[in-house]
């Protein structure tokens, strides 16, 4: 305990720059040591790539090297916004995901909501087990049961044929993309989902509920009054997470999913990325130039939702 | 909750319960149909199949096929040491650097914090992320390609701190005076004490690496290192099931290819499948975990 007591008044005499660097060297030897390949790996993995951002306003080609190519300034953001496909892609992307956020965001909240008033413990247990079970399965395999499923003999679309609806390969015809895609999300992701929200649920003071029934609440009444605001830091935390990825679509399952009949609804920025920059052609600083707009309008989507957030409701990320 | 019995309240509950029993058949069923029809007789499930509530007809000869496939078994290995490699690379990272940022009196922990959380918010992009592993570290067709760029999930590693900031210090403290460094203390006090959080990242990403095929799919050029995920892809949604069905006539090898897709979903799943009932409530444990404070 003594040395410790040393260290805080070398702090207070405020010894030269110098001197506290070569102490807290000398001090935390080992974690600096234990965080070389640390911050190496965060220096090269992540850092790396946004000083490949710069490529976004160069012309590369494979032979100029990465930091060789001429500057281009603004040229491919120019092209990119006044190409056909600028409209159509930014149209796809905020529509999957406007629709994922009404219909697939409230989804396991609700299904938490409803789990939380089942009775009987074991049942409560198997549901959240099978429930869970998809979240686990490979994208592949998933998207490899929808195309089968969802063809002109699938199951699924022998149900949709009974219920009175066309039997066509849905996944051939573009007005059905976006149905499908947010449904089989909400049937692979909905248990998983709601494993936070029934957290939130289990640690919601009990004492809040009995008051309730004092004052005459019945179920309804309890879970307006008691659970729905004691779920709400969550839902707002998670809906910030979520607003903060408005423009990024899942794209490996649209990748997997899409085909060019289909690209006129299902193509995302992030999958167009792909195809351009990776996939059919190699246009990597158009390409880096269009993902570059896509997180860059997702960083002011997060930092704004958490800034209103923490006016209004004092709930924020950071 | 507390629940008073009042007549609209078993309604709901009656409702409730058939949602729930709906919420069921409706995730397993799936599952239920693809292996019915993986064991049934390929010539009669071609066309109209109807809800397959048994097997028509039996036959494995679709998994015999699956089991020979040369491709299966080699990218079966592949995955397996993607896997095992790929988990170890992570665990071992996430934990040195979760230790790291759960130091009490170390100068740059605030910077080294911030700049680890904002890269979960604002990222390189796909493709500068491709050309610093193809172009610069040259780490093309390697297994490294798919190991090294997400070495550390931060959300992961973020949660595992939290985990190590829990851990009392007076255990560290006597350590440190029997003259224990910090490596000593990581490794013998607190991995040891941390045990069901090492279990639940195990699983998080050792599932992840199984599940993985898009940086393969960039990456790997060799079909002797495809991964399991990469030849599913091939299977089921580019549909060459050929190179399997060797030299059947065209006829049979449409049928056969159908029960060809089935019998491989199961046997890239079922392993998920069998551990999955086991592991089941770490997960949980793990999202509970993080769902305490990211």
């Amino acid at each position: 305990m003594l040395h410790k007591k040393a260290a805080v008044q070398t702090v207070e005499v405020k010894k030269p720059l110098r001197v506290r660097l070569k102490n807290e060297l000398v001090q935390n030897k080992y974690i600096y040591i234990l965080a070389i390949p640390v911050i190496l790996y965060y220096l090269i993995f992540c850092y790396g790539p946004m000083c490949g951002i710069v490529i976004a306003f160069k012309q590369y080609t494979p032979s100029s090297g990465l930091f060789g190519g001429e500057w281009v300034g603004l040229r491919y953001f120019k092209e990119f916004f006044s190409s056909m496909y600028c409209y159509r892609l930014i149209r796809n992307t905020l529509l999957i995901s406007f629709y994922g956020v009404l219909i697939a965001f409230p989804a396991p909240i609700v299904f938490a909501l409803l789990l939380n008033e089942v009775q009987g413990s074991k049942f409560k247990k198997t549901i959240q087990t099978v429930t869970y079970l998809p979240h686990f399965i490979s994208l592949v395999v998933i998207c490899g049961m929808i195309m089968d499923f969802f063809s002109t003999n699938g199951i699924v679309t022998k149900v949709i044929h009974a219920l009175g609806g066309p039997q066509v390969n849905y996944l051939g015809d573009a007005k059905y993309f976006r149905t499908i895609y947010i449904a089989t999300d909400i049937w692979q992701g909905v248990g998983w989902g709601s494993i936070i929200y029934l957290a939130a649920l289990a640690g919601i003071d009990q004492e809040l509920y009995e008051a309730a029934v004092i004052d005459g609440a019945g179920r309804w009444k309890q879970m307006l009054h008691v659970t729905l605001p004691g779920l709400a830091p969550t839902i707002i935390i998670m809906l910030i997470m979520r607003i903060g990825q408005v423009m990024s679509v899942g794209y490996e399952k649209i990748i997997l999913l899409y085909n060019p009949s289909t690209y006129e609804t299902a193509d995302v920025i992030s999958s167009f990325v792909y195809r351009r920059g990776l996939g059919n052609s190699f246009e990597y600083s158009y390409t880096t130039a269009v993902g570059l707009f896509q997180s860059v309008v997702n960083l002011v989507l997060l930092v704004g939702a958490n800034a209103v957030s923490r006016k209004f409701t004092d709930t924020s990320l950071y | 909750m507390v629940t008073k019995r009042t007549w609209s309240g078993k309604v709901f509950d009656i409702f409730n319960t058939l949602f729930m029993l709906f919420m069921i058949v409706i995730t397993l069923y799936p599952f239920y149909y693809v292996i019915t029809c993986s064991i049934s007789d390929s010539n009669m499930i071609i066309g109209d199949k109807g809800l397959m509530l048994l097997p028509k007809g039996f036959s494995m000869g679709a998994y015999q096929m699956v089991m020979r496939n040369p491709n299966i078994l080699s990218s079966y290995r592949v995955t397996l040491i993607l896997v095992v490699v790929g988990t170890l690379v992570n665990v071992l990272m996430t934990s040195i650097g979760a230790f790291v940022l759960s130091r009490k009196r170390f100068a740059i922990k605030k910077t080294l914090t911030i700049l680890i959380i904002f890269t979960m918010y604002f990222s390189g992009g796909m493709i500068p992320g491709y050309l610093l592993t193809y172009k610069v570290l040259h780490l093309g067709n390697t297994l490294w390609a798919l190991i090294l760029p997400g070495a550390i999930s931060t959300y992961n590693l973020i949660i595992m701190r939290t985990n190590f900031i829990a851990i009392p210090d007076s255990l560290e403290e006597s350590a440190k005076i029997d003259g224990a460094n910090e490596i000593v203390i990581l490794f013998k006090i607190i991995l040891p004490l941390s045990l069901p959080i090492l279990a639940v990242m195990t699983l998080f990403y050792g599932v992840g690496h199984w599940n993985s095929w898009f940086n393969a799919m960039l990456f790997i050029r060799d079909r002797a290192k495809y991964p399991l995920q990469l030849i599913l892809r091939e299977i089921l949604l580019l549909n060459s099931t050929d190179a399997m069905t060797g030299d059947a006539s065209s006829v049979d090898k449409y049928n056969i290819g159908e029960s060809i897709k089935y019998a491989t979903i199961i046997v890239a799943t079922l392993p998920i499948l069998v551990v999955y009932p086991f592991i089941q409530k770490y997960f949980v444990k793990g999202m509970l975990i993080g769902a305490v404070k990211g």
